[in-house]
């Protein structure tokens, strides 16, 4: 056998002079990049994904990790991996898998709008000194408030409110199942949701025995392969999210491959071990909206309508339609999933050539929503490629109630994106679980970090509230007048309901 | 024993009143001219039996975790929708998509059942779910089956001339066990499937689950086990294991 022909994308360099040999990288790299040679580190340049692990935890700066200089003759038509594809699946015949957010460069809106500022003829407001709200409630709001007088003859609320989930910030953390992330991260998700008030989502892997004390801050899922769903899991959390679809993969199914189903991942999901766990393509229980509705109230009898009930959605073509559909079938709480979304593995064909982006499709339902007279009967997650609390504003002047984060606060935990979560070899310790591996993941440690992430975007976001001369984020909620586009044609501009900067 | 008179009851109402008998204790409960009500025993547990009269709606028994449920007549769609545990006796035909993701349990139906039954079952420890049907199965029975018992009986077939089991039976099946009484042709199941002879302990496991089948509908176990079995296993616990370039 030849060595493969599909060039490796980056080299791997030690510095002899400055090398110490004190076999760190060995013991660091997940993906087996090096090994002990006698007398000197040897390095299989192949495997090396450019996660940088080694690099961070080299003591003597000795690592450099390079692109590939001679990858393949550059072309603008024939990418490298339109090229390297095409060779790793004349060698396996496989679909090539990927993970995190497509790469591809498609245009980005969150970078061509921009957000209004006060000068002169409205005041701004400055956080630091004067309240500034982010509190926010997710869940069905009555169309219209009743009230009465109470006993005490003062007025109180006679409208009986529907189950709200309630958040200090509209921050949220996306569903990543363990399995598809180790325990540690979601143990480090769970602390720091807890700490600031917010939420996270199992994903559809079940509840582990160490994240139900968190049970007040988490959002259970049900999906196709209803692993570890019973009437207690249903109870568990805050809401009940059933998952329809996911951005980097809308359409298809979920598949964990058995020889990565520990025990303690069987346990939690309730299947045996060592069998695949298989989430179908579609719910077969959902072939339309009628029969989503007979899921979603199936749920809420479970749960005596104590909870919200969430549809997460892929967005996709036709997704203003079908959020109208899902908000009429009784959801409360709508989540789309853009197509730049993250994923623990997705074929490659799929992650970068299905879906729409976030920011039309939250325009597009926003808008739908509104017309219908409908916007209040549910709120709306945003969320695929949330990765900045600009962006985040902007979600939320196209109409996000909230929005929710995977990657970016996978990074706080070391993450640096290399895309190859698919794997199972996370050296971070968050897509994997080798135990020698996700031992390197510290909750306690990690959850810190996220909690100042959120922090921070929490922070920004006042700021921008109080340079828009708002005090709450329910002001900026739908406020498409705040954002202005840069460099975008009429018909997007429609789309997204927004003015040319200059208008 | 309670009673409950189900006639122009909304849904929601009949199964509060459900929730309040059972959450009393009250161990048994008849629910009276019951007419297409959705999610009759959805989420609810403990030991009561809720005897139905009359044909419920869809999702009946979803999510439902140690009762037992009676139907006299016929039953539709979505029956034991990922339930956990207890007990479904349905007296006449029953619809399609049974016992989706059904973890624990048992689903007996006296006649025939439709499409998709016993989808993406799953056994878990000493967990296994156990759906009967007496009659017939329509197209995809046991598709994408990852544990469990699925048996199959057609007793009436002379009755009726169309195949005991419908197209694609066994699709991705990855665990569990289907058993189909009479003889199963091999064009009609997924790729993924295995067909055998049960060997003595599949029947001595046949018998235990079929004579308590018999009890329920009183049917006499000796006639059925007269029948000859055929036994579907999934050919292998990873039917997508080369599917991917890695
Ligand atoms: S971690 Fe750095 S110093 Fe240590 S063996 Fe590796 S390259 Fe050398
Ligand atoms: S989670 Fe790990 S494998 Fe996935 S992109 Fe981040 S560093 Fe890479």
């Amino acid at each position: 056998m030849f060595k493969s022909l599909a060039v490796p994308e980056f080299l791997a360099k030690i510095d002899q002079i400055k090398c110490i040999k004190c076999k760190r990288c060995i013991q660091n790299c997940g993906w087996s990049v090096y090994a002990w040679g006698g007398d000197k580190v040897l390095i299989d340049t192949f495997k090396c994904v450019k996660c940088l692990r080694c690099y961070h935890y080299c003591p003597e700066e000795a690592i450099t990790i390079e692109d590939n200089p001679v990858k393949y003759r550059s072309n603008a038509n024939w990418g490298f991996y339109n090229i390297r594809n095409i060779k790793r699946q004349a060698e396996t015949g496989g679909i090539p898998l990927t993970g995190m957010g497509s790469d591809m460069p498609y245009p980005v809106l969150f970078d061509s709008l921009l957000i209004d500022a006060c000068q002169v003829t409205n005041p701004s407001i400055d956080p630091l000194r004067e309240p500034m709200e982010l509190r926010t409630y997710l869940g069905k709001k009555p169309a219209k408030l009743e009230f009465e007088n109470g006993p005490d003859g003062k007025p109180k609320l006679k409208t009986k409110m529907p189950p709200q989930i309630k958040l200090e910030a509209p921050f949220i953390f996306a569903p990543m199942s363990y399995g598809s992330i180790s325990l540690n991260a979601q143990k480090t998700i769970a602390i720091a949701a807890k700490e600031l008030g917010i939420v996270m989502n199992t994903g559809e892997g079940g509840l582990h025995e160490d994240i139900y004390p968190y049970r007040s801050n988490i959002i259970v899922q049900v999906a196709s392969g209803r692993f570890g769903v019973n009437p207690d899991y249903l109870n568990a959390g805050v809401a009940v999210e059933i998952k329809i679809g996911q951005g980097a993969k809308p359409g298809i199914g979920g598949h964990l491959p058995g020889e990565k189903i520990p025990l303690d991942i069987a346990k939690t999901r309730m299947i045996p071990v060592g069998t695949d766990a298989i989430s179908p393509a579609p719910q077969h229980d959902i072939y339309s909206i009628e029969d989503l509705r007979q899921l979603i109230f199936a749920i809420k009898e479970a749960t005596n309508y104590t909870k919200p009930v969430s549809v997460k959605i892929a967005a996709v073509h036709n997704v203003a339609a079908i959020a109208s559909g899902i908000v009429r079938a009784g959801a409360d709480i709508v989540y789309i999933d853009g197509f730049r979304g993250g994923t623990g593995a997705a074929p490659s064909i799929i992650r970068d050539h299905l879906g729409i982006p976030i920011e039309h499709a939250l325009a597009a339902v926003d808008e739908r929503l509104r017309q219908e007279g409908i916007r209040n009967e549910a709120s709306i997650i945003a969320a695929g490629g949330i990765r900045s609390c600009a962006d985040a504003a902007k979600a939320i002047a196209l109409g996000a109630d909230a929005v929710a984060l995977a990657t970016s606060a996978l990074i706080t935990m070391g993450c640096t994106v290399c895309g190859k979560c698919y794997t199972g070899n996370c050296s971070w310790g968050i897509t994997t679980q080798r135990p020698e591996l996700t031992v390197r993941l510290d909750p306690e440690v990690y959850a810190e970090r996220l909690i100042n992430l959120i922090h921070a975007w929490s922070h920004e976001l006042k700021e921008i509230l109080g340079a828009l001369g708002v005090n709450a984020i329910e002001s900026l909620r739908g406020s498409r007048e705040r954002l202005r586009g840069i460099g975008l044609d009429s018909q997007t501009l429609d789309i997204l309901g927004v003015k040319p900067v200059g208008r | 024993m309670q009673v409950i008179d189900a006639k122009g009851i909304y849904y929601r109402d009949l199964n509060q009143k459900v929730r309040e008998a059972v959450a009393k204790g009250e161990k048994e409960v008849l629910l009276k001219n019951v007419n297409g009500q959705y999610y009759i025993g959805d989420g609810l547990n403990g030991e009561s039996t809720i005897t139905i009269e009359g044909v419920p709606g869809n999702d009946l028994a979803a999510f439902m975790d140690g009762p037992t449920l009676i139907v006299k007549d016929n039953a539709q769609d979505n029956i034991s929708n990922t339930m956990n545990s207890g007990k479904v006796i349905i007296h006449g035909n029953a619809g399609d998509v049974l016992g989706y993701g059904m973890r624990g349990g048992k689903l007996h139906i006296r006649g025939n059942v439709g499409y998709r039954v016993g989808i993406h079952m799953k056994g878990y420890k000493k967990q296994a779910p156990v759906i009967i049907a007496g009659g017939k199965a329509g197209d995809f029975f046991g598709e994408y089956m990852a544990g469990g018992i699925l048996i199959l009986l057609n007793l009436d077939g002379e009755k009726d001339s169309r195949p005991t089991v419908g197209d694609y039976a066994g699709t991705g099946m990855h665990g569990g066990v289907i058993f189909i009484r009479g003889e199963v042709d091999k064009k009609l199941c997924g790729a993924e499937v295995g067909i055998t002879d049960p060997d003595e302990e599949d029947i001595k496991l046949l018998k235990e689950h079929l004579t308590d089948y018999c009890k329920d509908f009183n049917l006499n176990i000796d006639e059925i086990m007269k029948g000859s079995f055929k036994k579907l296993t999934p050919a292998s616990l990873r039917p997508y294991g080369n599917l991917y370039a890695y």
